[in-house]
């Protein structure tokens, strides 16, 4: 009995008693959760236009970060240091299409995800080589970024603490969605993407280049990384350490579906406040440290419901 | 004109089948079992130690791996942990059992990682492909978190790590610890992989791998035609986990000697994914050969690098490595996606043939 209370009564209570802590904890969940949804973007954008699960997302997200620091170190102007950065993963992309996507064309998706985990082992090595493998701090204020924090009281005597960092990034975050939806609804390179998901070849017969169409996906995504690194970064360090928590964007994708911007949003800000939650609340039961796999489990119990997420697509199988 | 089977006639249903129908092969074989027993004589320990016997085990588990995505179609990034609940097991066993002998409980301690695996291996009865790997990942970090919250798996070490205590076996040999040999313990590893290898070999081409090979090519065509996806989907969690448990056993007992946690981590599990990749997807050759290349690139990139006059510092040297075996593994796919093991029978066709272009 204890322990059925301590699993389904008492996290409830707790919640109650202290209602400015439960909403402090729902905001840092929905600030992780904005960061987990940025990188589940990136991971949609090229998936959705080639077809390709691009597991060095994470990777980009910290090479980004340290492009820029690297830059300012050496003592390029903060702004001019963000241009450079923006024409770096420009760079990149375009090699990434040139040297990994093109050759590797109409090859199954295996090969093709293993070839983005091998983009990984490079940049990792790459990053490493330029940078060195310490933990940077992200250049924040010099970038203009709001630091500081507000406290709003609650109830008797509560407080709630919004650092300025994050309300920023949940700014960022939603322009850059806007900004994203009105690319791919209204212009014509965002159609000649949404063409390409839909059928490559039907696409190529009408005159879309793929291989353009590829770069420029890449190149959104680098930027989609860079926005992720700066935001994360400012929270944190900038470090590889970040490639692991990109994997979280796994789990979101899965509840949101792999195709589906929307989805990456609400699946992000799922798995970062119900992961929040449950390590606050459940994760002192079984000793702590849940955070590392809770997400990975809220994804698998709901994939055994809907395997298509939350907003995916339907899958028809055909014999 | 060397390698060629015509003449060699099976008169027996035994001939048939047997696993090594051309004589060259046999021969070819042989020859590497020689080697394969004299290199301990004249390789130095450092040699045996840190290259040949991690080598033999980690491609033990790209063939364990090999079973759930080369032949099975599953892919799994979670080959570390299930690697680490052998290595776990095996350690509570010897604890519990320590009078008998290790070589039994590291086979036995495969069958807990089997089970495990058979647990993680239920969702892929409805959801395949990626979002598989993802379930494999859940399988990955909850193991992960479980080596290190729960201290009873490691004795409830302060430091939290497991140390592999001293064994004997075969009158009075030490087979494990600090204080065994490399040789013996090359012999030991040798000796597993070679009956193991050779068990599988015998499992994929009966009637439990060629159902694998149906569900990966296309499962519900399997379905119809009598293959039940339940027992085939989960029988490959089991193969493919009991052998990645044995590896993960004789990794911590003849190899680390001493592990943590992190030993276990994601970073291994794309190693053996590389190997299988690189290798070969569904051949058991390739898995050798992708063990060997991903195990011995970043070796052999350390010691030739600073012998070209190129002097960095150590760190910078792994830096450059990591990123070298980033490209090469891109430039594999691209130009020979079906692994090294393609380019192996490739080879042997060429040889077929030689010395005229066309057989």
């Amino acid at each position: 009995m204890d322990i059925l209370y301590s699993i389904l009564v008492d996290p409830f209570v707790q919640m109650v008693d202290l209602p400015d802590f439960f909403l402090q904890v729902l905001w840092e969940g929905f600030v992780a959760g904005v960061l987990y949804a940025l990188i589940a973007l990136g991971f949609v954008l090229i998936f959705k236009a080639s077809g390709v699960f691009n597991f060095a997302q994470g990777i980009m997200v910290v090479f980004a970060g340290l492009t820029l620091v690297g830059l300012h170190e050496k003592g390029v102007p903060a702004y001019l240091a963000l241009i450079l950065t923006i024409g770096v993963m420009g760079l990149l992309a375009l090699a990434v299409e040139r040297f990994v996507m093109r050759p590797l064309v109409n090859q199954p998706d295996i090969i093709l995800l293993m070839s983005t985990i091998g983009l990984t082992y490079f940049l990792i090595g790459f990053g490493e080589f330029i940078f060195g493998g310490e933990p940077k701090q992200m250049i924040a204020s010099e970038l203009g970024l709001p630091t500081g924090s507000t406290a709003f009281e609650i109830g008797d005597g509560g407080l709630l603490i919004l650092q300025h960092i994050d309300i920023a990034a949940a700014v960022i975050a939603l322009i850059m969605v806007g900004c994203l939806a009105v690319f791919f609804n209204k212009t014509r390179i965002g159609r000649a993407l949404r063409a390409v998901a839909d059928d490559h070849q039907a696409a190529l017969s009408v005159g879309i280049s793929l291989n353009q169409i590829w770069a420029i996906v890449w190149f959104a995504a680098g930027i989609v990384a860079l926005t992720t690194g700066i935001m994360w970064g400012a929270r944190s360090d900038v470090s590889f350490a970040l490639e692991i928590i990109a994997l979280k964007a796994l789990p979101v994708l899965i509840l949101g579906g792999f195709t589906s911007i929307p989805g990456a949003i609400v699946g992000g800000l799922i798995i970062g406040i119900g992961e929040k939650i449950g390590e606050i609340y459940w994760g002192p039961l079984v000793g702590g440290g849940i955070e590392s796999w809770l997400a990975y489990m809220i994804a698998l119990i709901f994939l055994l419901f809907r395997p298509q997420g939350l907003f995916g697509e339907r899958i028809i199988e055909r014999v | 004109m060397l390698y060629r089977e015509s003449g060699q006639y099976k008169t027996s249903y035994i001939s048939d089948q047997s696993i090594f129908p051309i004589r060259e092969d046999r021969i070819g074989m042989m020859i590497i079992g020689v080697i394969a027993i004299a290199i301990p004589f004249v390789a130095s320990d450092f040699f045996l130690n840190a290259i040949m016997t991690p080598f033999l085990i980690l491609a033990l588990a790209a063939i364990g791996l090999n079973i759930l995505t080369g032949y099975a179609g599953q892919l799994s990034l979670g080959t570390g942990a299930f690697m680490g609940v052998g290595a776990y097991s095996c350690y509570k066993l010897t604890t519990i059992f320590p009078d008998v002998n290790i070589i039994i409980l590291v086979l036995l301690s495969g069958l807990f990682s089997a089970g495990i695996g058979v647990i993680f291996g239920l969702p892929s009865l409805r959801i395949k492909g990626l979002y598989l790997a993802v379930t494999t990942l859940a399988a990955q970090f909850f193991l992960e978190w479980c080596f290190i919250r729960i201290p009873w798996l490691y004795n409830y070490n302060a430091s939290g790590a497991i140390e592999v205590p001293e064994r004997r076996g075969f009158g009075d040999i030490i087979l494990t610890g600090p204080a065994a040999g490399a040789m013996t313990q090359y012999f030991v590893v040798l000796g597993i992989v070679v009956v193991v290898t050779l068990a599988v070999k015998n499992i994929v081409r009966g009637r439990i791998g060629r159902q694998w090979m149906m569900i990966r090519d296309m499962d519900i065509a399997a379905e119809l035609m009598g293959v039940r996806p339940l027992t085939a989907k989960l029988s490959a969690f089991a193969v493919s986990s009991y052998l990645c448990g044995v590896a993960g056993a004789m990794f911590i007992f003849f190899y680390l000697g001493a592990a943590e946690p992190s030993a276990f981590s994601i970073t291994l599990s794309f190693q053996i994914l590389f190997m299988v990749i690189l290798g070969g997807l569904g051949s058991l050759v390739g898995s050798y050969f992708g063990a060997a290349f991903i195990w011995g690139l970043p070796i052999v990139l350390r010691a030739v690098l600073p012998a070209m006059g190129i002097d960095i510092g150590a760190e910078t040297v792994f830096h450059i490595a990591t990123m070298v075996v980033g490209a090469l593994i891109i430039f594999f796919l691209i130009v020979e996606p079906h692994g090294l093991a393609r380019l192996w029978s490739l080879g042997k066709e060429k040889l077929r043939v030689w010395p005229f272009p066309y057989g």
